[in-house]
């Protein structure tokens, strides 16, 4: 890498001459080596998911968690470093709050997500601190419908139809584009969500994973929660059978 | 330029996205004797091997309460662990003194692992030199935690830390499944025994490791986090080693099948 | 001036400085301008049950004729009040920011009713401690699962920061008026239905002797199913007693 030892990588602070911020994009490896997440806007609602990698067989199922409540109507999917990703969804949920307390009403998707990329931009403008080693894929109910935002360590916000990051999100994206995601409900979102994490999981290199789901609609009421239990493993049976199927051709 | 010049600052991001100085701080924790933990579904069980930093000196406290309801093994820079359990008693007695009830495990753990992260981004800081396993109960039962340098934490039926853990996990992971079952005497038991493990050799006795226990009794009853007195260890040790001795060849033929067994080492 | 006749025996007598302007003087609040009067509730078998009317005083204008003042607390409280309506508003949002965020942990861990009347209590006795009291009398029951089983819980926390558990409590008049009552009639495995009767015959006591009361009641219960807020409904009154219709018949010495 031409970057390496010219001594313009070292800060955050500085730019290199042709106008990059190094430690921003290595920033941004960290989030590329992660498991894979993805997030889809259905006709109905929001869908997050991850590809929780699991490193010892003696952790429990739903320790280590990457998806977040924020809200009563937001969620918040982490992929590379846990912990600084922990830090982004208490200043999510501080700042979900405060707009509450002010204003008297939930906070707007586009306004969390404002305020949460202009958090983690923070972290790419001083010397004393780096940027963080993650991304976040933030989903929400508000007046205006279902929402989906991702912000990169780099503090760029952008709103998608259905978005991924991590290991598998080029796969994953291609499978998401595939989708006709203004027909398709939440119920049916589950499971394509599970299918395109159990299809980008790399068993070669990553040895076990857990699924972790998480929706907003109206079968949710509304609220981010966690997939029901027999949806989740409906959803896993599901891509299950459709992994096979495809070894099988 | 041979040296690498990404690894001497927390707030220095490698090309490959990694952070060197969190990753060496993680190293501090395989530097400390062991410690192991584990749990069944009402109790939790902390252990640590005591090394004596030389033959004239005691051993570092690694075993520390927190509160009633939960307590701390760590393995690493002891002094670092320190500031953190006396971190993780101040939390638990906030939490007491607003809510009239035991801080959730869970929370606990979140709240250490979240001022862990705190020291991996900023520079004039540096991440804490302690693993740290946190065992506790609960309304939802018992737990345990570890918490590593870097700001994650896990939940985990069994774990080990420390220097030569690997022998404790390679025990641990092949009993693990049975343990949500297990009594406290034999959590205590195999606590014991993977502490053995990382022992090389070297005789386990009561005066070279420390348990504890925390539980709910059967009356559904707080057992609050106390070490267990030495006396009772040695009898737990004498006790398994009889175990060991009395049949002579096929013992190991017997410990893999101990290890398949549910209930096993019931005496 | 006016709100201070109204307020009558709150109003701290003497005159009153206003607060000086950049002179680093504050004020705090000295008395409650919209108040609720009395809440009552009791353990019954299956729960807790608690009942309130809805009115609301300004001074002792009856202003406020169908305010709510009983109120869900997370998954296994309810929350009564009397006193300041808008401290008690104010309490309910430190109360839904709380459970909120209990909430979104999902870590299988709730705060239950001794948890919220702990909280309560600390909150009332520091806002005591600073002068500056929120002006109720909070009632708070509920029902959660413990190690032990099923736990019913009963208690009480005043603006100053006093507060104990019991099985029956009674907030402002019903102090006087409604304890007495139901330390005679009260028992441990009362169907709802006789606790509704126990504390229907409290409220109608409340609702002739207590001026600010009106006849216009709210019932809420709560058990391991959950909360219940019923409907406010009103109760039959007489009002033919000769004492009703002439109260200074026979008092000596009156006009």
């Amino acid at each position: 890498m031409s970057s390496i030892g010219t001594g313009y990588d070292l800060s955050v602070t500085t730019f290199s001459p042709d106008g990059r911020v190094f430690q921003v994009e290595y920033a941004t490896k960290a989030v590329d080596n992660s498991g894979t997440i993805v997030g889809i806007k259905c006709k109905d609602g929001i869908v997050l998911g991850v590809e929780k990698l699991v490193t010892s067989k003696m952790m429990l199922e739903g320790s280590n968690r990457r998806i977040h409540s924020v809200h009563r109507h937001s969620g918040l999917a982490v992929a590379g470093l846990a912990a600084d990703g922990r830090q982004i969804v208490s200043r999510a949920k501080s700042e979900a709050a405060s707009y509450e307390k002010v204003y008297g009403e939930p906070i707007s998707v586009k306004e969390l997500a404002d305020r949460v990329a202009s958090y983690v931009h923070l972290c790419t403008l001083y010397w004393w601190l780096r940027p963080f080693g993650c991304g976040v894929i933030l989903g929400g109910y508000d007046r205006d419908g279902p929402q989906l935002y991702m912000i990169e360590p780099s503090g760029v916000s952008y709103k998608y139809f259905g978005a991924a990051l991590g290991k598998g999100r080029q796969a994953a994206k291609t499978e998401i584009e595939k989708l006709k995601l203004s027909e398709l409900t939440c119920r049916e979102g589950i499971v394509e969500v599970a299918k395109i994490i159990y299809g980008v999981h790399d068993e070669a290199k990553d040895k076990a994973f857990e699924l972790e789901l998480s929706w907003i609609c109206d079968e949710s009421n509304r609220q981010h929660q966690k997939v029901p239990n027999d949806l989740l493993e409906q959803a896993k049976a599901a891509a299950q059978a459709a992994l096979e199927e495809m070894d099988a051709d | 330029m041979f040296r690498n010049q990404y690894d001497t600052d927390v707030t220095t991001w490698s090309p490959q996205g990694r952070l060197f100085q969190v990753e060496y701080a993680m190293e501090a924790v395989k530097q400390g004797s062991a410690c192991v933990g584990l749990r069944s579904r009402t109790h939790a069980v902390l252990a640590a091997a005591n090394k004596p930093a030389s033959e004239l000196s005691s051993y570092q406290r690694k075993v520390f309460r927190v509160a009633e309801h939960a307590g701390v093994a760590l393995a690493g820079l002891t002094a670092d662990g320190r500031v953190l359990s006396r971190f993780l008693r101040n939390e638990c007695i906030n939490h007491y003194f607003v809510y009239e009830a035991p801080l959730p495990v869970s929370r606990l753990a979140l709240r250490l692992a979240d001022k862990a992260q705190v020291c991996t981004q900023r520079s004039w800081k540096r991440p804490y030199g302690v693993g740290l396993l946190v065992a506790g109960l609960d309304e939802s039962g018992a737990h345990l935690y570890y918490n590593c340098p870097s700001g994650n934490y896990f939940e985990y039926q069994a774990f080990a830390i420390g220097s030569r853990s690997q022998a404790a996990k390679t025990f641990l992971e092949r009993r693990f499944e049975g343990y949500n079952d297990y009594t406290p005497e034999q959590l205590i038991k195999d606590a014991l025994s993977a502490i053995k493990e990382t022992l090389q050799g070297e005789k386990l006795t009561s005066s070279n490791c420390t348990v504890a226990i925390v539980g709910r009794k059967d009356d559904g009853t707080l057992e609050p986090f106390e070490m267990i007195d030495a006396k009772r260890i040695q009898e737990i040790i004498d006790s398994m080693e009889a175990v060991e001795e009395a049949p002579a060849e096929p013992s190991s033929m017997q410990e893999e099948e101990r290890g398949s067994d549910a209930a096993p080492m019931d005496i | 001036m006016a709100w201070q006749q109204a307020m009558g025996s709150h109003a701290a007598g003497g005159s009153q400085a206003p607060p000086a302007a950049g002179g680093g003087e504050t004020q705090r609040t000295q008395y409650p301008y919209v108040t609720g009067t009395s809440v009552i509730a009791l353990k019954y078998k299956d729960g807790v049950i608690m009942a309130c009317d809805t009115g609301a005083s300004y001074g002792s204008t009856l202003r406020y004729k169908s305010v709510e003042r009983i109120k869900a607390v997370g998954k296994h409280s309810l929350i009564g009040a009397s006193g300041e309506f808008s401290d008690f508003q104010e309490i309910l949002r430190y109360l839904d920011e709380l459970t909120l965020s209990d909430h979104m942990w999902d870590d299988g861990n709730s705060l239950g009713p001794k948890e919220i009347h702990s909280y309560l209590t600390r909150v009332m006795y520091n806002r005591r401690n600073k002068f500056d009291p929120l002006w109720n009398s909070l009632v708070l029951g509920g029902v959660k699962k413990g190690p032990k089983g099923d736990e019913k819980y009963l208690g009480m926390v005043n603006m100053i920061g006093t507060h104990f558990e019991e099985n029956h409590v009674a907030t402002g008049f019903g102090n006087h008026l409604a304890i007495p009552i139901l330390r005679a009639e009260w028992r441990e495995d009362m169907t709802f239905e006789e606790a509704v009767k126990l504390v229907e015959k409290c409220l109608l006591v409340l609702l002739y002797r207590d001026r600010s009361s009106i006849n216009k009641f709210q019932i809420a219960k709560i058990t391991t199913e959950g909360s219940t807020i019923y409907p406010p409904y009103s109760l039959k009154t007489y009002w033919g007693f000769s004492h009703f219709e002439n109260p200074a018949q026979g008092a000596v010495g009156s006009w």
